[in-house]
Parts: structure tokens; C-alpha cells; sequence
């Protein structure tokens, strides 16, 4: 579950990227969160992660307040999320294996089991047998299904992606909208931003829409 | 406990794999620290070695006693019977003057002695003391130039006592030198370090970004520097034996010219261990103190 409570982030420099901005994702829910680029789609997202923490207002995620979380607590509270960030932060000097598996050598699973599952988010994601290539050998698509292999491979109950579609051509990003579905459906809570909001609605899913750092649509928060 | 292993294991294994990636430049990080380590501990040992030698060839110090020339039987008699009697005493040995003279005689000097008027030697005695106590040597010195037909009282401990001074001074210089050198260790740790966290900002990142903790970030770091300074201080270790090795012959030629038998010693096991647990204590000091300067995060 994600609350937002009257949050506003301004920037260091005095920009105010959210203004008063309140809704609540319910558990297994999928939402996709549109509008215009420099809406304040990003900064909602880090703000969940605790990446950006609100100016004003209180962020719970399944009832914790994120904006008052302990530099020390923040790395628990990042293992139980799934993230794919905008720019996918992929590791290019290490191999496909070595990124899936990153976020279980962190959490310190034992390498076998690791070994697994890793396999299993790749399988998952349709990049089986590709463990040992490079990242810079994978076209577009198949580094973003990298980058969601890795935000799932801790199995997490929230997923929350940065424009994942983005820079894809269309056949790829329903691909990936596809994924997404699937792992709701699987009873994972689902954020993602994005520009094209038709990709995600066959699912009829939550809308969110920022402009200019208001909250238009909350479809009933 | 097991899971806490299996981490150290990791980032002890990641911190090889660094080292491994650039093996020139690990092995001349690794030799600069090996010689700033070798120097004091060169100095220390070979100062360790020259105290040995000065305490095997002084042997237990004497005082020697010199009466006056006129003086009698039984001026002699009295002086042998109260350092007898003196609790500080140990041996005493009487030297007649005639027999100093023959010493004289014999150590080469026979054309000197031969061409003096008359006997100018006195009668001596020749007294050890028990202990090793300098301020002892001091006391009965001073109590036997009050008694009566004694002349003069030499200490034939004061060159020993010069050169304990010496090597004092030499060790206080030795350590110094060790301070100053540990110092530019840690500094350079501190830099190898700060490169590193530099080099790997992204990975560190993403890997703050998917939960990784603070102590999961730095362990490989920490890792390295002590293993670096482990290998530096084998270098070290290597670098003494081959000095000490290198001077061995020379020495005991030296001391066989005196008549002596004398080995240089290397290092013992509790120093070699002191050694290189003192150069990972170093990597580790200038590791942490670059990972709190360069990888506290700055939280919005
Ligand atoms: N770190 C930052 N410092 C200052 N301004 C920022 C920062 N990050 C984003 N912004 C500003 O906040 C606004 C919202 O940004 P963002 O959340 O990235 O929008 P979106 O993801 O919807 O395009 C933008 O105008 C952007 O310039
Ligand atoms: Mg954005």
C-alpha cells in the first residue's frame, strides 16, 4: 500500500516539483502515472524510494513513514520494492547474470539459491540463456526487460518503474506493459510512469495524472 | 554469524579481484609499502643487534681501583679486606703493579716499557659489581675514592654507558622515522581509496539504489586496504631478510677479526607477525578514514 498525504517536494533552488498531492495505492492495485515531461512523474517515484524525501507531507509505504525513515532503515525499505529507474542503471562492465543477481548478493542469499532465482527472473522476462552477454550487447528493449529481471528478482510486493516504455518502439513497449500486467496480476503492486497511458488500459488500471506538480486525475483517493 | 562470514567472504574476495584487475599497479602499491616498511624495521633490528653485541663484549662491567704509588702492604691488605666485605662486590682481583707492568709488556708495548726509568704503574684492583645497575657502579665508586690510599676510580663501564645513550637515541631517530612513514601509509591508502570509491561511483549507486547498506558498500573497500597492507608488510619482511642476509657474511668477518662470534638475527616470529599485522592496522586506518570522507551519504 502507497499513501501520499498532502506532499510537496521542492528542489534545493526553490522549484516546486509536487504541490499538495494526496492519493493512496491499495495492495495489488496497477497504476500508471502520466503527464507532461517535467510533470513531477520522477520526483513522485524517488519519493517513494526514498531517493527524495517530501518537503512537506508524509509518504507510507504498507504503513511506514518513508519521509521519516533513518538513513540506516533506508536500505530495508528499498530491498522490499522493486525499482527500474528512467535511465535503467544497469552495471555495463559486468555481465547480465552479474546485474539480475546484484539485489540477492546484496540481501546476502546464499550463491546457489541466488544462481536460481536470477536465472528465473531472466527466464521470466525472456532473456533466458543470456546471462553471460554484456548489457551493451542488448538491444533497447531486452536492457529495459534486464533492468525489470533485476527490480524483480527480490520479489518484491511493490514495482515501481520510470518510464519503461519510453525510446521503445511500439511492439516492444507493449511487450513490456505486458510484463508489467503479468506480474500484477501476480498480486504485485504496480506504479509505472509513462507517456503512452493506452498500453496499460486493456488492464483498466488506476490513473494518476500530475500537471505541472498537481495532482488532475486521482481516480477516487 | 554465517551470513555475516558469507559477507566478508564476498567483499574479501571482491577486494582480491581488484587487486588482481591491475597487478602492476597493485604490486608497486604493494613494494612502496614494503620499503617504507622495511626502513624502521631495518633500523630496529640492526640497532636490536649492535645492543646485543655491546652487552656480549662489555660482559659484566668493572671498576678498576688504582692506589697511590707509596702505597704499603698493608694499605693493600685493608682495601681487598673492605671490598670483601661489601655487599655490592662481587669478584675482586688484585693486579700488582708488576704485573701490570708485564701486561704492559706483553700487549706490544715492551720498546715503551723498556725505555721508562722505573715502574710507573700503581697497584690496582680490578672489582665486579653484582647487578646491572648503573647507579650502583656510581655508589661504590664513590665510597671507595674516600678510603684512605685510594688514587683514582675509573668506571670501565662508561663507554657501554655512551653507547647505551647512543643506541637510545638511534631508537627514538628509528622510531620517528617509523612514525613519519606510517603516516605517508595511511595517506596513501587514503588516495587509493578515494580513487577507487571515484572510479566505482556507479556501481556503488545503483547498489545504494537496490538496498545495499552502508557496511555492504565499504567491506570490499576495508578489504582491500588491509590485504594490501598484509602484502606490504610481507614485502617488508622480505625486504629485511634479504638486508639482514646480505650483511650476515660481513659481519662475522668482522667479529671473527675481534675474535667474537657473532650472527646478525632477523626478525623473530612475534615481530614478523607485528610487523604485518601493524601494516593491515595502517591499510585498514586510512581505508576507513577515506570511506567516512568519500562515501557518507549525503541524504536530501
Ligand atoms: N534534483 C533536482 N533539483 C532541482 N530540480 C529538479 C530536480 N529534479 C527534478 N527537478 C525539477 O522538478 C521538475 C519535475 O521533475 P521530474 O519529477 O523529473 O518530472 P518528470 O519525471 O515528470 O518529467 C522538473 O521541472 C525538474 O526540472
Ligand atoms: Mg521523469
Amino acid at each position: 500500500m502507497i499513501v501520499f498525504e498532502h506532499v510537496t517536494k521542492r528542489y534545493p533552488g526553490g522549484y516546486t516539483a509536487l504541490a499538495d498531492v494526496s492519493f493512496t495505492l491499495r495492495h495489488g492495485e496497477l497504476a500508471v502515472l502520466c503527464g507532461h515531461s517535467g510533470a513531477g512523474k520522477s520526483t513522485l517515484l524517488k519519493m517513494i524510494a526514498a531517493i527524495e524525501r517530501p518537503t512537506r507531507g508524509r509518504v507510507l509505504i504498507n504503513g511506514q513513514d518513508v519521509s521519516r525513515l533513518k538513513p540506516s532503515a533506508v536500505p530495508y525499505l528499498r530491498r522490499s520494492l522493486g525499482l527500474v529507474m528512467q535511465d535503467n542503471r544497469l552495471l555495463h562492465d559486468r555481465s547480465v547474470f552479474d546485474n539480475v543477481v546484484l539485489p540477492l548478493v546484496i540481501t546476502g542469499h546464499p550463491p546457489k539459491e541466488a544462481a536460481r532465482r536470477a536465472a528465473a527472473a531472466l527466464e521470466r522476462v525472456g532473456l533466458a540463456g543470456r546471462g553471460n552477454e554484456r548489457p551493451i550487447g542488448l538491444s533497447g528493449g531486452e536492457q529495459q526487460r534486464l533492468a525489470i529481471a533485476r527490480a524483480i528478482v527480490n520479489r518484491p510486493s511493490i514495482l515501481i518503474a520510470d518510464e519503461p516504455t519510453a525510446h521503445l518502439d511500439n511492439a516492444y513497449a507493449v511487450e513490456i506493459s505486458r510484463l508489467f500486467k503479468s506480474f500484477n496480476a501476480a498480486g504485485v503492486t504496480v506504479l509505472v510512469t509513462t507517456h503512452d497511458a493506452a498500453l496499460f488500459m486493456t488492464n483498466r488500471p488506476r490513473r494518476i495524472i500530475l500537471d505541472h506538480g498537481k495532482l488532475v486525475v486521482g481516480d477516487g483517493a | 554469524m554465517s551470513h555475516w562470514l558469507y559477507l566478508h567472504m564476498r567483499a574479501m574476495g571482491q577486494a582480491l579481484q581488484r587487486l588482481a584487475a591491475q597487478p602492476l599497479g597493485s604490486m608497486l602499491s604493494v613494494l612502496v609499502i614494503g620499503i617504507a616498511l622495511a626502513l624502521p624495521a631495518c633500523g630496529y633490528l640492526l640497532l636490536d643487534n649492535i645492543a646485543r653485541l655491546a652487552h656480549g663484549v662489555s660482559g659484566a662491567p668493572e671498576i678498576s681501583i688504582f692506589l697511590a704509588m707509596d702505597a704499603k702492604q698493608a694499605v693493600i691488605d685493608e682495601v681487598m679486606e673492605r671490598l670483601r666485605d661489601d655487599e655490592v662486590v662481587k669478584t675482586v682481583r688484585f693486579v700488582s703493579r708488576d704485573n701490570a707492568l708485564q701486561e704492559l709488556e706483553r700487549s706490544g708495548l715492551d720498546d715503551v716499557v723498556r725505555a721508562l726509568p722505573e715502574n710507573p704503574l700503581p697497584d690496582a684492583f680490578v672489582v665486579t659489581v653484582k647487578g646491572d645497575d648503573p647507579a650502583l657502579f656510581g655508589e661504590l665508586s664513590a665510597r671507595v675514592k674516600r678510603w684512605r690510599g685510594v688514587e683514582h676510580v675509573q668506571l670501565d663501564s662508561e663507554w657501554v654507558d655512551r653507547l647505551h645513550a647512543l643506541l637510545e637515541l638511534a631508537k627514538t631517530a628509528v622510531l620517528a622515522l617509523a612514525c613519519l612513514l606510517a603516516f605517508a601509509l595511511v595517506v596513501i591508502t587514503f588516495n587509493t581509496i578515494r580513487l577507487q570509491i571515484l572510479t566505482q561511483r556507479h556501481e556503488i549507486e545503483v547498489s545504494r539504489l537496490l538496498g545495499a547498506t552502508d557496511p555492504f558498500i565499504r567491506r570490499p573497500f576495508y578489504w582491500f586496504a588491509c590485504l594490501q597492507g598484509v602484502l606490504g608488510g610481507v614485502a617488508a619482511l622480505v625486504a629485511v631478510w634479504i638486508v639482514i642476509g646480505v650483511l650476515q657474511s660481513p659481519t662475522e668477518t668482522l667479529a671473527a677479526a675481534y675474535g667474537a662470534i657473532f650472527t646478525l638475527r632477523g626478525p623473530n616470529g612475534m615481530e614478523a607477525l607485528a610487523l604485518v599485522g601493524f601494516a593491515a592496522f595502517l591499510g585498514w586506518l586510512g581505508s576507513a578514514l577515506s570511506v567516512r570522507r568519500h562515501l557518507t551519504e549525503r541524504l536530501r
